[in-house]
């Protein structure tokens, strides 16, 4: 047997490692977010105040509390300067194209697992592989498409279906398409983990009982999938609402995102102090889901498949 | 399954696939494009491959984006590994609930929240942007993949050949360099080839994190597809597209064989 020293000390270097990273370069960062969310834009680098200054000691603590505001906030939180309506039009799009991802990814994962067994690594593989050619680029493939002399209104006026190119790109209908078009893979994969795991002969038992297969689908197949619908509706939801690149390539000038708002806050009006409001606030939003998807991710993990 | 619902899944999976890859495949299709405008053909070429050689900014980027790839996933994959083996393998210890949180939030936070944090950290504490605070937030989020990756080979992981490692006396270290880690090695390298390509395919990280002089390629594919669409840039994706599927379908073959190779010693092993 190892000595209990020896395997403390291992123990020990194993968890402290990337527990102490993860504080260093995760956690923290977000303090600072939520630090400077409450200070003043100043012209000085860095670009804002107050600053907390150790050195006074606890004097110096208690001047930095009694300088921190909520200007930042109440100035997110005006409805004249659009931030709200980003909060909302993003948590909207995010959830019909989580919807849509539903509709679009369920089919293909069904008929992954239906799929006979030799075939299945070779789909898995079908599926995983666009997922590993950057974002940007899938993204950016879409715009040769639907642009107005694109191919697919090329395509279209050539069958005779329309007479004028339609108007896709650059608008909220290609965010949609983008958002569905690069987010498949993370809804199509947990999926089919649990509808892989399915036993079939609950479906022949209910076959044999009499049960039509749409009505079994609905009482057997589904219900079952729901630990997969949920993981994979979570992995779209979650990063979408807080999507740039997409609404910024595919979107047009009145699409608003806020991710994309927060990006333009940041480059363009370069108010550090925003930003970060607008950040803390998004969290805020999100943190819901995100702790439903931890709880999630760790059952799934920790339990054991 | 009833037969009857064959028909539906093959549609299923046409169409579907076909989503997935028509777009690819028409953007590598119009990198051979001889006309400058991208969505007329106006025959065969392959003038912008030649055009990527001599454009010194977009190599001067790839080489940045390879580096910084290179340095950072190879970092994650051991933290990301060491985090798996601290939440399969240790128990309870202080704060795990916190440390388990933090190891699975990246996975979906939105992009636009860790670059704005990981900037201001790297304001607060005065380091210089560039290369290395680039390389630090990509080791940061892709260390959570890799985490994740790792862990679900682990916890499927049969113990007793560790345990008998350590009860003949194999000191823990040993045990987990000459018995864990070859058996979990391709969750390992599945973690080290995504955390790679997560970090080269970065932009909003990038963007955030960067200082001057260090500009990765998503950076510069994204402001010159800001100004318009060009067969050069579709050179350039295809280029990555084609790298990335070789390394892919390679990697699973190599992985496959290995499967193979084990069961056939497991095997060979029950039968003594």
């Amino acid at each position: 047997m190892a000595t209990a020293g020896e395997k403390g000390i291992g123990r020990l270097f194993v968890i402290a490692v990337p527990y102490l990273w993860l504080l260093v370069l995760f956690l923290v960062p977000f303090l600072i977010v939520l630090k400077i969310s409450l200070s003043q834009d100043v012209i000085a680098q860095p670009p804002y105040a107050p600053l907390l200054d150790l050195s006074q000691g606890w004097a110096g603590f208690v001047d930095f509390l009694s300088q921190l505001n909520f200007d930042n906030y109440v100035y997110v939180l005006d409805w004249n300067n659009e931030f709200l309506d980003a909060y909302g039009s993003s948590l909207i799009i995010a959830a019909v194209s989580t919807v849509l991802l539903l509709l679009v990814g369920y089919p293909i994962a069904y008929a992954m697992a239906r799929a006979p067994r030799t075939l299945q690594p070779t789909l898995l593989m079908l599926v995983i592989l666009p997922f590993w050619t950057s974002f940007l680029i899938r993204v950016y493939a879409w715009i040769g498409i639907l642009s107005q002399d694109g191919l697919l209104n090329q395509a279209l006026q050539a069958l005779g279906l329309i007479d004028a190119p339609l108007e896709i790109l650059n608008t909220d209908l290609a965010v949609y398409i983008g958002i569905v078009y690069s987010y498949l893979p993370f809804m199509v994969l947990p999926l089919y983990a649990a509808l892989e795991k399915l036993d079939g002969t609950l479906l022949e038992a209910a076959e044999d009982l009499g049960c039509p297969p749409m009505r079994a689908f609905w009482l057997v197949t589904f219900p079952l999938s729901l630990p997969g619908v949920a993981a994979g509706c979570l992995l779209c939801f979650i990063p979408a609402v807080g999507e740039f690149v997409i609404p910024d390539l595919l979107g047009g000038s009145d699409t608003l995102m806020i991710g994309k708002s927060l990006w333009t806050e940041f480059t363009v009006n370069r108010s550090w102090t925003a930003s970060s409001a607008v950040a803390v606030l998004l969290l805020i939003v999100l943190v819901v889901p995100i702790v439903i998807y931890q709880n999630i991710q760790a059952r799934q993990l920790e339990a054991g498949k | 399954m009833s037969k009857s619902l064959s028909w539906f899944n093959v549609t299923a999976l046409v169409l579907g696939f076909a989503f997935l890859y028509i777009p690819i495949l028409l953007l590598v299709i119009y990198s051979f494009n001889a006309s400058r405008l991208v969505t007329i053909w106006g025959g065969f070429s392959t003038q912008w491959y030649g055009a990527l050689l001599e454009n010194e900014q977009l190599l001067d980027a790839a080489w940045v984006t390879l580096r910084v790839a290179f340095l950072s996933s190879l970092v994650a994959t051991v933290l990301g590994t060491m985090a798996a083996l601290a939440l399969t393998r240790y128990g309870r210890f202080f704060g795990r609930s916190l440390f388990s949180g933090m190891t699975y939030a990246p996975l979906v936070m939105p992009e636009v929240i860790t670059g704005l944090s990981l900037l201001l950290l790297f304001v607060a504490i005065g380091l210089e942007r560039g290369f290395w605070t680039i390389t630090l937030a990509h080791i940061t989020f892709t260390m959570c993949f890799v985490a994740v990756v790792v862990q679900s080979r682990l916890v499927t992981f049969d113990r007793s050949l560790e345990e008998a490692a350590l009860d003949l006396g194999c000191p823990p270290f040993k045990t987990f360099f000459i018995i864990t880690l070859p058996l979990i090695l391709p969750a390992v390298v599945s973690g080290f080839m995504l955390a790679f390509t997560l970090s080269m395919d970065d932009l909003v990280i990038a963007s955030f994190t960067t200082g001057p002089g260090a500009t990765t390629l998503p950076m510069r594919i994204y402001s010159q597809v800001r100004m318009g669409v060009t067969p050069e840039i579709n050179a350039i994706c295809t280029v990555m597209i084609g790298i990335v599927t070789v390394v892919v379908v390679f990697a699973s073959i190599m992985t496959k064989r290995q499967e193979a190779q084990r069961k056939r010693d497991e095997q060979a092993a029950a039968a003594h």
